[in-house]
Formats: C-alpha cells, sequence, structure tokens
C-alpha cells in the first residue's frame, strides 16, 4: 500500500492527453469556495474514487470535468479537450437518481444517446438490444420504468450510460438511493462490467467500502473549502467475490485508513 | 438467486383463474362506486326539481317542469335545436381547435425565449382582464354576424390556461435530467423533443381540460353579441318570448356539450400519455 498526497503523484501516472488531468482548478459560486485549488491525475481507462463529507465539492469536481461547467481558475483536460464542449463530447455523467424517461420502455431509454447522433429510432432500438442482453436486462426491453425495482432503473441508467459509448464515464453517487442488499449487487456487477469493457472511470461516493470496491485510487477530499486530503492507491488481490475481498485484511487496513482521514477531513 | 432473477420470477408468474375473477370483481366495485353516487345525486335533483315544478304552483315561465322541458326539446329538435347545436358546436370545436394551435405555438415560443417571455407576459395577462362579454360586441362590428367572432370569443377563452399549464409542464422538467440528456450528446432541439414536450403533455391536457368546460360558455357569448343561429341566438329569442322551457334545453345541451368535450380530452389523454397515470400511482 502506497499513499502520497494529490500535489505529488509520480509522472508515470499522469500521462496527460489521454485520460483526466485536473490541474490547480479552483471553483467559486459568488462568494463560496467550492474546490480551491485541487490537482488530480487518472490515466485512460483508470479508476477513480472520490470520498468525502458531504458539500465538500466532490460533485461540482465531477460536473467540471464532465464540461457542464466550468473552472473558475485551472485547467480541466479530458483526452486532451479543454473546452467544456469538447470535455461534454467525451464524459457520460449519471447522478443518483436514475432519472429515466417513464414515457419510454427500457430499450427506448438506452436508445437515448444513439438518437441524439441522429440514428433512427428503430436503429438505435436495435442496437441497444445487444447491450441490454450484456447487462442481463433481456426480457425487460419493453418494460417501462415503473415497472421496474429500483435496482433495475439504476441498472438501466448505468445502460443508458454506457450506451452513448463515451470513453469517460463519470458516477455521482449511483448506488446512494438503493437498499444494501441492492447496492452490493449492483457494486459487484458494475466491477465486472467495467472488468469486461474499461472505462475511464470517476465515482463520487460517501461510502468508503463503495470507494475501495471500484477504485483504483481513491482520492479523500474535505469541506469547506474542498480541497484534495489525500490520494490512496487501492492495491488488492484479485477477486471477483466481493465478501472474500472485503474479508482480506488489506482491505481492513485500507478502510481503516480512509476512515481516519476521513474524521480529520471533516 | 440474483436480483435479476428474483424480479422476473416474480413478474412472470401468471395469475390463476380465480385470481384473475376477484380482480375483475374489484373492478367493477370500483366503477359501480364511481357512477353510482352521481347518478343518485342527479336522480334526486330532478324529482326534486318534478315535484317543485308540480306541486307548489311555480309559474312555467320562472321553473318550467322537467317534463315540460322534454317536451318542447322534441317538439322543437327538428325545427330549432337540431341546427342551432349544430352551428354552435361547430363554433366550438373551431374555437377550441384554434385555441391549442395559438396557445401551443405561444407556449413553446415563450419557453425557448426568455426575452420574448418577458416582452410578452404582461400582455397576456392583461388579455385575460379584459372583460369577453365587452370584446364580443366588438367583433360583432367588425366581423359581423359570421362565424369569425365566436370562433375568436372561443379561443380568446380557451387559450390561456392551455398556455400557463403547457409553459408549467415544459418548465418543470428536472434540471438534473436536462445535465444527463447534455452529457448525451443531446442537442436544444433533441431535449425539447424528446425530454421536454413529452413531460408537458400531462399539463398541456390539464390545460385543455379546463378550457373545454369554458368553450361553450364563449360560443353563447359570441352569439349573443349577434348572431342568426346557435344555441345563444335561441336562449336570446326564447327569454323575450318568456319560453322558458326552451332556455333550459339550450342549457342542458351546452352543459352536455362541455361534458362530452371534457371526456373526449381525458381520452385523449389517457390514450397519448398513458405513463402519467402510472407514475402517479408508484
Amino acid at each position: 500500500m502506497r499513499s502520497q498526497t494529490g500535489s505529488q503523484l509520480p509522472s508515470a501516472q499522469s500521462r496527460s492527453g489521454d485520460g483526466i488531468d485536473l490541474v490547480n482548478v479552483v471553483k467559486r459560486f459568488g462568494e463560496t469556495v467550492a474546490v480551491s485549488g485541487a490537482d488530480l491525475s487518472l490515466p485512460r481507462h483508470g479508476r477513480m474514487s472520490i470520498i468525502g463529507p458531504s458539500g465538500c465539492g466532490k460533485s461540482t469536481i465531477l460536473s467540471m470535468i464532465s464540461g457542464l461547467l466550468d473552472p473558475t481558475e485551472g485547467v480541466v483536460r479530458v483526452e486532451g479537450a479543454t473546452t467544456m464542449k469538447e470535455r461534454l463530447a467525451r464524459c457520460a455523467w449519471m447522478p443518483q437518481r436514475d432519472l429515466l424517461l417513464p414515457w419510454r420502455d427500457v430499450a427506448g431509454n438506452a436508445a437515448l444517446a444513439l438518437e441524439n447522433h441522429g440514428i433512427s429510432k428503430k436503429e438505435a432500438r436495435g442496437r441497444v438490444l445487444e447491450l441490454i442482453d450484456r447487462f442481463g436486462l433481456s426480457g425487460f426491453e419493453r418494460k417501462f420504468p415503473h415497472q421496474l425495482s429500483g435496482g433495475m432503473r439504476q441498472r438501466v441508467s448505468f445502460l443508458r450510460t454506457m450506451a452513448a459509448g463515451k470513453d469517460v464515464l463519470l458516477f455521482d453517487e449511483p448506488f446512494g438511493a438503493l437498499d444494501s442488499i441492492t447496492r452490493a449487487d449492483l457494486q459487484q456487477w458494475l466491477r465486472r462490467t467495467l472488468e469486461e469493457t474499461p472505462r475511464t472511470t470517476v465515482l463520487v461516493t460517501h461510502d468508503v467500502e463503495e470507494a475501495l470496491l471500484l477504485g483504483d485510487t481513491v482520492v479523500v477530499m474535505s469541506a469547506r473549502p474542498g480541497r484534495i486530503v489525500q490520494t490512496v492507491d487501492v492495491e488488492l488481490p484479485q477477486t471477483e467475490n466481493r465478501r472474500e475481498l472485503i474479508r482480506h485484511p488489506a482491505f481492513a487496513e485500507l478502510r481503516d485508513e480512509l476512515l481516519s482521514l476521513l474524521e480529520v477531513a471533516e | 438467486m440474483t436480483l435479476a432473477e428474483t424480479i422476473r420470477s416474480s413478474r412472470t408468474k401468471a395469475p390463476t383463474p380465480g385470481e384473475r375473477q376477484t380482480r375483475r370483481q374489484q373492478r367493477l366495485t370500483a366503477v359501480v362506486k364511481r357512477i353510482l353516487p352521481p347518478t343518485g345525486i342527479l336522480l334526486l335533483v330532478g324529482v326534486l326539481w318534478q315535484v317543485a315544478s308540480d306541486s307548489f304552483g311555480v309559474p312555467k315561465y320562472i321553473l318550467p317542469s322537467l317534463s315540460d322541458i322534454w317536451t318542447s326539446a322534441s317538439e322543437r329538435w327538428s325545427d330549432t335545436f337540431s341546427s342551432a347545436t349544430r352551428v354552435t358546436l361547430q363554433e366550438v370545436l373551431i374555437g377550441f381547435a384554434f385555441a391549442i394551435v395559438v396557445g401551443v405555438v405561444i407556449a413553446l415560443a415563450l419557453h425557448l425565449s426568455a426575452t420574448l417571455r418577458t416582452a410578452f407576459m404582461p400582455l397576456l395577462i392583461g388579455s385575460q382582464a379584459v372583460p369577453i362579454v365587452v370584446i364580443a360586441p366588438v367583433l360583432a362590428i367588425i366581423f359581423g354576424y359570421t362565424l369569425m367572432p365566436k370562433v375568436i370569443v372561443v379561443a380568446l377563452i380557451c387559450f390561456f390556461s392551455i398556455v400557463v399549464n403547457t409553459m408549467h409542464g415544459l418548465s418543470s422538467v428536472d434540471p438534473e435530467l436536462i445535465k444527463v440528456m447534455r452529457t448525451l450528446d443531446a442537442s436544444r432541439w433533441a431535449i425539447l423533443r424528446r425530454v421536454e414536450i413529452p413531460a408537458a403533455l400531462p399539463s398541456f391536457f390539464t390545460g385543455l381540460r379546463i378550457s373545454a368546460t369554458y368553450a361553450s360558455v364563449g360560443a353563447v357569448f359570441g352569439e349573443f353579441a349577434g348572431s342568426l343561429d346557435g344555441l345563444g341566438y335561441v336562449m336570446i329569442q326564447a327569454t323575450s318570448q318568456l319560453q322558458t322551457d326552451m332556455v333550459f334545453v339550450a342549457i342542458f345541451i351546452l352543459t352536455f356539450m362541455s361534458i362530452s368535450l371534457f371526456l373526449a380530452v381525458s381520452i385523449v389523454e389517457r390514450l397519448v400519455c398513458p405513463w402519467a397515470r402510472k407514475e402517479d400511482r408508484r
């Protein structure tokens, strides 16, 4: 286990150009400083979790990466792109609530991004069917959101995000609204999905276990003004089994370290 | 069993014939419960009416009995009411359609442009402060005894609630959903078409239902100001001759027209946005 502060990442990790880079990023909303001087670097297909107390600016960082917001100072670079428009074109963003369109069935919701690209409704549906199958949702293509459970809806929301074909996936507490059983199930499922189709992912959460399960680096932030306290590398045994992983001494040690960092961060 | 399997098995279980039977019975009782009370009240009012006019000697020109009204309706249907109903219905439908088109166009324009919104909102609200009763004779002077002034009055009465409700629906979309759509590469037009317009449909239909109840009132106002046929025209003629039974026939036809239009809008709503009711029940 190694850990280093956010500003002193080894150059091998910050291969700028194909991943995500934040250089001295500051975001102010009027008088409020949401993020003060954040430096982050994530290589292509790397997975980063950001944890911190509420109001620490972690969602703001995500919005800035996605291109929905611009930093007040500093540079945000996503696969070499720095303008908001170019970043938007490279990132798919998924918030806590599933926000499915109630008038579209599962396939219709999943096909949204393709339709936005100008592909006909029928062809877009056809193309997402294969994804639906891979996401364990076959048989549900024609179900409407109100016919699905919370976990299923969130899975469809993932599917919709993935179907956009973006290389960068940004998750803002994607499991926050789910019960713990469903959450465990989906964490396992997302791990597997990202193994099969690697993407550059940034996950914002306030669940330490989730941060460790889904990230290979964990960034700890503190509140008001939001800044990065520490970046922790996650090195855990390769295993598919979530329970086995959580039981592992290395996992417990990392969890303890993160929890103590969070206590200081509060 | 994984989550997906659990859900699948619970969803695909077909109801047994017995379950289906009780479900049908439940639905039947629900329908009866909805229809019985209003029918009962209507019958009660009808009976009281008949008794009041029969036994208390209320003069016929003040409160004709229901049977008198029925007699005059059937006697005068072919020479008076059938054509009057046709004329008024035509005014109502054309005016209503006009209001929908104008209302939706205005709502979309004001939704898309903040400048237009601030520029036109006072005028729009002001248009509702002008009493339609005053406008109708002016329109009759301009357009004469034609269909036009009635259609305009109906549209004027109807369009406002359509505009207000549609605009409300268009802007009620969750801002986070708009952000999600933007990261899914949606253009402004794509967001309008795939999210805002469908999301606004339930509110739009609420506006339609409100204005559906006003529409026939508008047509009668228009006819009062100057006309040669129509239910409003019949009412004016009948009032001056103390034929109160004729007035009541016209009132009943107008009521029936309003209720039918309201129901028609509700049926179309159910067909166009079935999800709205299901979402509410969640």
